[in-house]
């Protein structure tokens, strides 16, 4: 019953127009992205190395597709998360708001169960907006671009890393990345569990993502304190894996702290909506 | 009885939310076979109640028993063997009436064949319109779609919580239709809530009665109802000869109200020749005689006593 559940929120997920913006956004932001470094790329990269012209020779495709595949990323990730909520934090509440979750909870599944299927469904979808982000910007920018050594500059300073060291780097990096959406999934789909319409868990989750950005980047000890501990300051741990030494407890320490999360947000959802009363 | 087993038995259910009693006392049986009427006014905890049934809301305190068992410990088992309608069946929009009911099938615990959503796509009335999304269909539509979501995995007990609600009057004379086909032919039990009390006068062979959350009285219609007695309206030019005619001619006919120039008279059917001679023949005209809904006189009664 569980996959027949799954399955029915997969058909849901598709035939909700409102799935189609996230990847419709995708392709227009990365389009866009792709036309401007067509243009005015060498430009861009001047900017970012004439500091170093100086001491360093660059030569060789630096504006190549896995330079154009890593700004895409780390532009995108900030934002992906509303293009996520639009359809996670739709999953529970929307049916709520249509009214057909009187109907669904009627039906011999328990609730664990069809919330579970949402949450798989939730997955799939944060999964496939990825994917697509990484078509477009790696396969497409390759394509446009050609290939070439990565060029990543740090706090550290200007890493180059070499062409066939880059694959498992991206594979990772998108892993992780995955792993942070999805993230942001949970938090919508449990603040999903407390609303009757669809636009407040979505603007909440924006919300606190705004706020928690916004608590990571003050410089005040008692925020410091509980900086390391909110999932927003680990949404960039992908890039870790474009550093050289791979800082592999910076890693696993995100990788963590994100998964807490997701078991403690799921937890939340789960308490929430086998224990609501469906009043709608 | 319809049936001597009882499929469905709330004992004593409560439902508070906070200091609010949504639910107080509500008590009552429906048996195999029966249209079981459930009668309340506004806010008198029928859909509560009928939620409650369904595992939507969890009760504060009571027992409810479906098919002979407890639904917090059954509750799966339970929930295949019923189709329901809560308000008004709403569906997912986007989606076509074949799909809804494809989606909800899967969900059903029963193995529903595409054949079978046609053939109950044809039963309601909707075959033509099956490709077409929801977004379309009428309320009247979406009703017949919500009968057929009920009937897909051939349960045994139909719930219908206020079915007939924004129905024009073709609707709701097709819909009481559908309710009573589901009893004669398909000999489903059906619980049936609704405000339009000659709709349960007409098909109801049992009914309960809640008020501010309380079960006020339940049994057979008929029972209920003492078929043999008929409230009847006299319309007539001359109220106070009238009332004399009846008193001297001691039909045994009480008089419930006089209103403007009518006389409510409970008599048996019969009488109601007897009684329109009897004024005539003394000189007083009769205007109309038009035989009142005895349900809702006598829910109104329950209700304000």
């Amino acid at each position: 019953m569980f996959w027949k559940s799954t399955y029915n929120e997969f058909i849901k997920i598709a035939a909700k127009p409102r799935s189609y913006i996230g990847l419709g956004a995708i392709t227009l932001i990365v389009g866009i992205i792709l036309f401007a470094m067509k243009a005015d790329g060498m430009n861009f990269i001047s900017f970012v190395t004439a500091p170093f012209e100086q001491s360093l020779s660059f030569e060789g495709n630096i504006l190549n597709g896995n330079l154009i595949a890593f700004i895409i990323l780390q532009m995108l990730i900030i934002h992906v998360p509303l293009l996520i909520a639009l359809v996670t934090g739709d999953l529970v509440s929307g049916e709520g708001a249509m009214g057909t979750i009187r109907l669904l909870l009627t039906k011999p599944v328990s609730r664990t169960k069809i919330l579970f299927s949402k949450y798989l469904a939730g997955c799939a979808y944060t999964f496939i907006i990825l994917l697509w982000m990484g078509f477009m910007a790696l396969i497409v920018g390759k394509w446009m671009f050609g290939s070439g050594d990565l060029m990543v500059l740090n706090s550290d300073g200007l890493i180059v890393l070499q062409e066939h060291d880059l694959g498992w780097r991206f594979a990772l990096g998108f892993s992780v990345a995955f792993l942070s959406l999805t993230t942001v999934a949970t938090l919508s789909l449990t603040l999903s569990c407390f609303s009757e319409n669809s636009i407040g868990p979505i603007v909440s989750t924006m919300a606190i993502i705004i706020l928690f950005n916004i608590i990571g980047a003050l410089d005040v000890p008692v925020l410091q304190k509980i900086q390391p501990y909110l999932f927003t300051t680990h949404m960039m741990a992908w890039r870790s894996f474009f550093e050289d030494p791979l800082p592999t407890e910076k890693i696993i320490n995100s990788i963590v702290i994100l998964l807490v999360h997701i078991v403690g947000l799921l937890g939340i959802a789960m308490y929430k909506f086998n224990k609501k009363d469906i009043l709608s | 009885m319809p049936g001597e087993d009882k499929i469905i038995e709330v004992s004593h259910l409560v439902k508070h939310y906070g200091k609010f009693k949504a639910v107080e006392d509500v008590s009552f049986d429906v048996y195999r076979g029966d249209v079981y009427g459930f009668l309340g006014p506004n806010g008198a905890g029928k859909s509560t109640t009928i939620r409650t049934m369904l595992s939507l809301i969890r009760p504060t305190a009571g027992e409810i028993r479906l098919f002979g068992k407890n639904l917090r410990t059954d509750r799966n088992y339970i929930l295949q063997r019923i189709g329901c309608i809560v308000e008004k069946p709403d569906f997912y929009k986007y989606l076509s009436a074949e799909k809804n009911l494809e989606i909800f099938a899967r969900l059903s615990g029963v193995n529903v064949t595409k054949s079978k959503v046609h053939e109950i796509i044809e039963f309601v009335g909707l075959k033509g319109r099956e490709k077409d999304k929801l977004g379309g269909f009428s309320h009247g539509m979406k009703q017949r779609l919500g009968i057929a979501q009920t009937l897909i995995h051939d349960p045994e007990l139909i719930i219908l919580d206020e079915p007939t609600t924004g129905l024009d009057p073709q609707g709701i004379i097709d819909i009481r239709n559908l309710i009573l086909q589901l009893k004669n032919e398909r000999n489903k039990t059906v619980l049936l809530s609704s405000h339009i009390l000659s709709e349960i006068e007409l098909i109801a062979t049992r009914m309960v009665i809640i008020n501010k959350g309380k079960t006020i009285v339940q049994g057979s219609v008929s029972e209920l109802l003492n078929a043999q007695e008929l409230i009847v309206a006299f319309s007539v030019n001359n109220i106070e000869k009238a009332k004399q005619l009846l008193a001297n001619a001691s039909l045994s006919t009480a008089i419930d109200k006089i209103d403007n120039n009518n006389l409510l008279l409970h008599i048996s059917q019969e009488k109601i020749p007897v009684v329109n001679k009897l004024f005539c023949d003394n000189g007083v005209d009769v205007f109309s005689i038009e035989a009142k809904r005895k349900l809702e006189d006598y829910f109104l009664k329950l209700i304000n006593a």
